[in-house]
């Protein structure tokens, strides 16, 4: 308990990470819900807690009213729930208002969490996304650009005309993603064998300068966080992972809208999480950065301050992004070689909290304590950044 | 490349499209802070005016910001395609395709100029490509 001004005892209502869980990867054959419910179940298992001590839910694409379909689904009457739809963002930015809600005193125990069953379902599509309402459907989808892998193209062109770097640099962030994918047995190319810069390079192009192996996968996949006050995590039995700082920037949806491809929200979400958290790039441990296509991660390392502008190509060179580096990024094997559900932002969470409880065995970043998650939506419309903490 | 499906067409941006018909690219202009943007909008987002705004025409140069040759096409595309952002010497960035030229030979920072691709309905679409030199 704390005391407040007055000296009166109050409850510790800082919001904690208390459990994370994978629902099953790959290609399930699983419906939506039955994924949900697993990672949904497998979280709070992790966390020692039940469905009874819900009472608030976020997730995304599950039906057009995601929160209440599921909580339907699973037979709970939530008091607080978040649908946001922003792409793989969102579930960095419903850390954010989990955490407010629980502070707040509006919910107790929160689930935030995501499955898909796009691989086995059949149902992506790098087209015939534009909502006929919209302005891209009359400015935009006439041109053929596939969604949203022709923006991220653009952005690497651009980054490779302004930096003089070339594909095999771009290669760099594919092959890393890999060797840690080697490492976790979870991951869909876990038996895939290294990936060279060569195969990255020898890989068909899809929109050029980006060839299929610059793009993250295709597969099932999901997972769930749980989150509750620090007075509850007390009687739990892990070690609470502490919410440090969180930040957010919503930039554009159009493909013609932002004004320097280059530069992302990332920079604003970065900036306001890291500064929250207290903390400089420098004293981060474990780096979760949403890896929708090779240069998503380049764009993203500069934007958050974790190297120079135009220099991440060189940065992520000679394997220091690899395992054994000095950066520990993507450690799970990211969107790239590890899973790929369509929404990678709830992934990037269970990592950064299993890194930071100590749970990665071979994967595992000695004495990691400071993790950051990064997530992207959209055609980097959207950014979030949430900076975690273990005590040790 | 073979048809696409017709562009949808609203109450603000009709007159751009009509214009299209005679391969006039309009840009809105805001009367208010002199601002030009695109795409057309129900107020200028440099301002914030919703009374004032009216068009300009296009003088049609532009460079290309970047581009990406598409190699899987969607459906009513002919692959290889080039979609770009072309920034137009008016100032906004626009979405288009370039042509006139072979794929892999564009490159960024490059002059282009407009030209059109008519649709089956009688309007067209800005595209660009070479300029003449």
């Amino acid at each position: 308990m704390q005391r407040d001004g007055a000296g009166a005892l109050m409850s510790d209502r800082r919001a904690v990470i208390v459990g994370a869980s994978e629902c099953d990867l790959g290609d399930t054959g699983l419906s939506v819900l039955h994924l949900q419910t697993q990672a949904v179940t497998r979280a709070l298992a992790d966390a020692g807690l039940s469905l009874g001590d819900v009472d608030g839910l976020a997730c995304t694409s599950v039906a057009r009213f995601s929160a209440t379909q599921l909580a339907d689904y699973l037979g709970i009457e939530p008091v607080w729930t978040d649908s946001t739809f922003a792409g793989g963002a969102a579930f960095e930015m419903f850390v954010a208002r989990a955490a407010q809600a629980i502070e707040a005193g509006q919910a107790e125990v929160v689930v935030i969490s995501f499955a898909s069953n796009q691989r086995s379902a059949r149902s992506r599509s790098l087209g015939n996304l534009f909502e006929p309402h919209t302005p891209e459907a009359q400015f935009e989808g006439p041109y053929g650009p596939l969604y949203p892998l022709s923006h991220y193209a653009m952005a690497a062109q651009r980054y490779l005309h302004i930096t003089g770097a070339g594909r095999e640099h771009l290669a760099e962030v594919a092959v890393a993603a890999r060797q840690w994918a080697l490492l976790n047995p979870a991951a869909f190319r876990h038996g895939a064998g290294p990936l060279t810069v060569d195969a990255v390079l020898e890989s068909p192009l899809i929109s050029s300068p980006l060839s299929a192996a610059d793009c993250c996968l295709v597969t099932d996949g999901g997972g769930a966080i749980v989150l509750t006050t620090a007075e509850r995590a007390r009687d739990l039995p892990g070690a609470p992972i502490h919410i440090l700082g969180y930040g957010e920037s919503t930039s554009h949806t159009s493909m013609a809208t932002p004004e320097d491809l280059v530069t992302t929200g990332a920079q604003v979400s970065g900036a306001i999480a890291l500064h929250k958290a207290g903390l400089a790039p420098a004293e981060i441990d474990v780096v979760q950065i949403y890896d929708s296509f090779t240069i998503t991660v380049l764009l993203s390392l500069e934007a958050l301050g974790f190297c120079a502008r135009g220099e991440a190509w060189q940065f992520v060179q000679n394997g220091r992004i690899a395992p054994g580096g000095d950066f520990a990024l993507n450690t799970s094997g990211g969107g790239l070689s590890y899973c790929h559900p369509g929404q990678f932002g709830v992934l990037l969470l269970v990592e950064a909290v299993r890194q930071l409880r100590g749970e990665c065995a071979e994967r595992q970043v000695s004495g990691a304590r400071t993790a950051l998650a990064h997530g992207t939506g959209g055609i980097l419309s959207t950014s979030a950044t949430v900076v975690l903490g273990v005590d040790r | 490349m073979s048809e696409i499906e017709l562009p949808p067409i609203d109450e603000i941006t009709a007159p751009w499209w009509e214009a299209t018909r005679e391969h006039q690219m309009l840009l809105q202009h805001c009367g208010r802070c002199d601002a030009v943007q695109h795409y057309p909008r129900a107020l200028c987002t440099l301002c914030g005016a919703t009374d004032q705004l009216d068009w300009v025409v296009a003088s049609g140069a532009g460079v290309v910001d970047s581009f990406t040759v598409v190699h899987r096409a969607l459906p009513g595309f002919e692959a290889p395609y080039v979609v770009a952002r072309v920034r137009l010497a008016e100032g906004p960035i626009v979405l288009t395709n370039l042509v006139g030229r072979a794929p892999d030979a564009w490159r960024c920072d490059e002059a282009v100029q407009l030209s059109w691709r008519d649709l089956s309905d009688g309007r067209a679409l800005p595209v660009f490509g070479p300029t003449e030199s």
